[in-house]
């Protein structure tokens, strides 16, 4: 069997000595082709990893504009299938690992490895359920162990240390640190704490350990990743997103506009 | 408890009933589906539950309230004139709709008013959907001093503006949630969010049987008063248990309330009546146990009116209070179990049955147990005379006035 991508991805970065940018795209915003469109030109300026965020009608841990885009593709008649064929077009040509981010209704309604299954046959390497702590993980755990995806748990800055210990060792391919205690959106300052939870999760794990929430300028990615081995940035591409469709700009300028943000996002810490 | 031979002797305490586990299971149903953010509050709340529980202190001091402030006990009634009408059951209704606030729900936000002081917390916040929950947590917060914001969907703020304002009254802050479709599920998805960032001063007091574990156990415990002061009454009464117990059904608070402490008598039928809306067959009704699929909503494992993805649907009744389009997971147990059973009523049926209630007995239900009365309009004729059904008559219809006057083609200003 060859080599999950996060894994190879991550082994090559640390070779080389670079850190993980990861966009998170808001899957079908404003449509599945820009979403096919958007991986391409994001996976072609280097970034190991890509996060796609699978619209829910309901997602408790997000803010107004991640929330938003749900709201706006989910009414556009999105479905989970056409995602999937969508990944699974653009997946050949594509360097970076695909990480779903989805919730445990959509995963349930299949049946949790039906769903894993279909998630790695379209091409993506992870999962992470957002709305399943450690207690309800074990079938998820499962189901993508079987299916040869990674499972990705999050640790919160209110998460105990013995159940950080705890969820570092069911966590696969890399561990998720909550930045802030609250939901996704930029934050002007990031709390003062977060290298410490960072050299907490060290002192348990081996696995690479990527910071989200809250980050969205190019100082908070580098100063995340002078402690962690990633930066997590949805809300801050998301909101781009937004204000490209409504400025009303093509898929192309729309996908223009998002890999330049990013791009700069990525000069901080991609090594030379 | 089954010693009591007065009502004015019950006490209120946790509901034996076996469930859920350590781990918030009922049956396959409930757990905790939240985000890891939130788990610290969670099982913080719920050590500090586990331990009130067992205090006789705190159900005392509970009790206190509930007599002197909440007007408990509440009747258990004989409506006469309706089981002549209906000509079969003898039909009692538990009156819940006189309890101050004029529904159920003050039984909850008072007990979780006293846990939130317990824990040291100043300020609790509630989701709500007609503004009866927000009310009821209004008036708890008020009577105990608590910071309280509760956030309602900004279309039911524009349609219950008369309980907004009751709210904003008792010292409230009243939140719009603009997001989604605007009403009760996305009230609660806005609560949860505020609850992720402000755990650590905030209690956020949930308004039915719902949500991540122990919030289920929690209000059913709380709930539970009605059964067992509904137990000492029939008793009283007729000298023997009921043969049905109907109740409406949205989350569910009302109804397992009633039911927890009967759970074990076998010999009792226990009925929860959802909303059919516009008819179960039409898509417009939140009937989620007739209609739904098991799924995960709100941090429970329950069933859930959702399509083939997973989304949730929406929902439509002419009560806003039973316009939810997930149900508590001890319901969702108690289905699959076959322990109680559940049926639909649809709007026209609740209708009439308010008006039907109002005429002959001088009560005016609110829509909400309206459903339940329909129900019983249904059954209660194909039974013997001897049978015995209790009605939780979970609120009063003063808050519907205008609604039912528009939907009985009137126009009171």
């Amino acid at each position: 069997m060859t080599q999950n991508r996060i894994d190879a991805n991550f082994q090559a970065l640390q070779a080389r000595g670079g850190k993980a940018l990861v966009p998170y795209v808001t899957a079908g915003y404003p449509d599945l082709a820009t979403t096919g469109l958007l991986l391409r030109r994001l996976d072609a300026l280097g970034v190991p990893l890509i996060e796609i965020g699978i619209p829910f009608s309901d997602s408790i841990a997000d803010g107004p504009v991640i929330q938003g885009s749900f709201h706006r593709v989910l009414a556009g008649g999105f479905r989970v299938a056409d995602l999937f064929a969508t990944v699974r077009a653009a997946r050949p040509g594509l360097s970076a690992a695909l990480v779903a981010m989805v919730s445990m209704s959509l995963v349930r309604r299949p049946g949790v490895s039906e769903f894993a299954q279909r998630c790695a046959e379209s091409g993506f390497d992870g999962l992470i359920v957002p709305d399943i702590p450690l207690e309800e993980s074990p079938e998820v755990l499962d189901a993508a162990h079987k299916a040869g995806l990674r499972c990705i748990m999050l640790v919160a800055p209110t998460t105990p240390d013995a159940r950080r210990e705890q969820i570092a060792r069911a966590s696969e391919g890399f561990v998720y640190q909550v930045a802030v205690r609250g939901i996704t959106g930029e934050r002007d300052a990031l709390p003062d704490d977060i290298a410490e939870f960072v050299r907490a999760l060290r002192a348990v794990s081996r696995l690479p350990v990527c910071v989200g929430f809250g980050i969205g300028t190019p100082q908070q990615v580098r100063a995340v990743c002078d402690v962690a081995d990633g930066a997590i940035v949805g809300t801050a591409v998301v909101r781009r997103i937004s204000e490209a469709i409504d400025a009303g700009h093509s898929p192309d300028a729309i996908a223009e506009s998002v890999t330049q943000f990013v791009d700069e996002l990525w000069k901080e810490v991609a090594a030379a | 408890m089954a010693s009591s031979s007065s009502v004015f002797e019950v006490e209120s305490g946790p509901a034996d009933a076996g469930v859920p586990d350590a781990r918030g299971r009922f049956g396959a149903f409930g757990g905790q589906y939240v985000p890891e953010t939130l788990m610290a509050a969670v099982h913080r709340l719920d050590e500090a539950y586990i331990a009130a529980r067992q205090d006789r202190a705190f159900w005392r001091e509970l009790d206190h309230y509930l007599r002197t402030y909440a007007g408990r006990p509440s009747p258990l009634y004989f409506a006469a004139r309706l089981t002549e009408r209906l000509g079969g059951a003898k039909i009692y209704l538990k009156r819940e709709d006189l309890n101050h606030t004029g529904a159920h729900k003050i039984n909850n936000t008072l007990g979780q008013a006293l846990l939130t002081r317990r824990m040291g917390k100043k300020r609790i916040i509630a989701e709500t959907g007609a503004g009866q929950h927000g009310v009821a947590t209004a008036t708890a917060a008020a009577c105990f001093g608590l910071e309280c914001v509760v956030y309602m969907g900004a279309e039911d703020v524009r349609r219950q503006k008369l309980n907004v304002f009751r709210m904003e009254l008792l010292g409230t802050h009243v939140v719009p949630v603009e997001t989604g479709q605007k009403t009760l599920k996305d009230a609660i998805n806005e609560a949860m969010r505020d609850w992720m960032a402000t755990s650590d001063n905030t209690h956020y007091v949930i308004g039915s049987v719902m949500g991540p574990h122990p919030f289920p156990m929690i209000v059913r415990d709380f709930q539970s008063i009605i059964g067992r002061e509904t137990r000492v009454q029939v008793l009283a009464a007729e000298g023997r248990l009921p043969d049905y117990l109907v109740a409406c059904v949205g989350g569910g608070s009302n109804a397992a309330g009633m039911f927890a402490p009967f759970a074990n008598d076998h010999s009792v039928r226990m009925i929860g009546v959802e909303a059919g809306g516009e008819g179960v067959g039409t898509g417009l009704h939140a009937a989620t146990l007739a209609a739904g699929l098991p799924g995960v909503l709100h941090g429970m494992f329950t069933y859930v009116l959702q399509d083939e993805d997973g989304q949730t649907l929406p929902v439509h009744s002419c009560s806003a209070g039973l316009d939810y389009p997930g149900v508590g997971p001890e319901h969702a147990f108690w289905k699959d179990s076959g322990r109680a059973e559940y049926h639909a009523a649809d709007d026209g049926e609740a209708l009439r049955a308010f008006t039907l209630l109002s005429e002959t007995e001088g009560i005016i239900p609110a829509l909400e147990p309206a459903h339940a009365v329909a129900h019983v309009v249904k059954l209660a004729p194909t039974l013997p005379k001897d049978r015995i059904i209790v009605i939780n008559l979970s609120g009063r219809g003063d808050k519907d006035v205008v609604e039912a006057a528009r939907l009985l083609g009137r126009h009171i200003g």
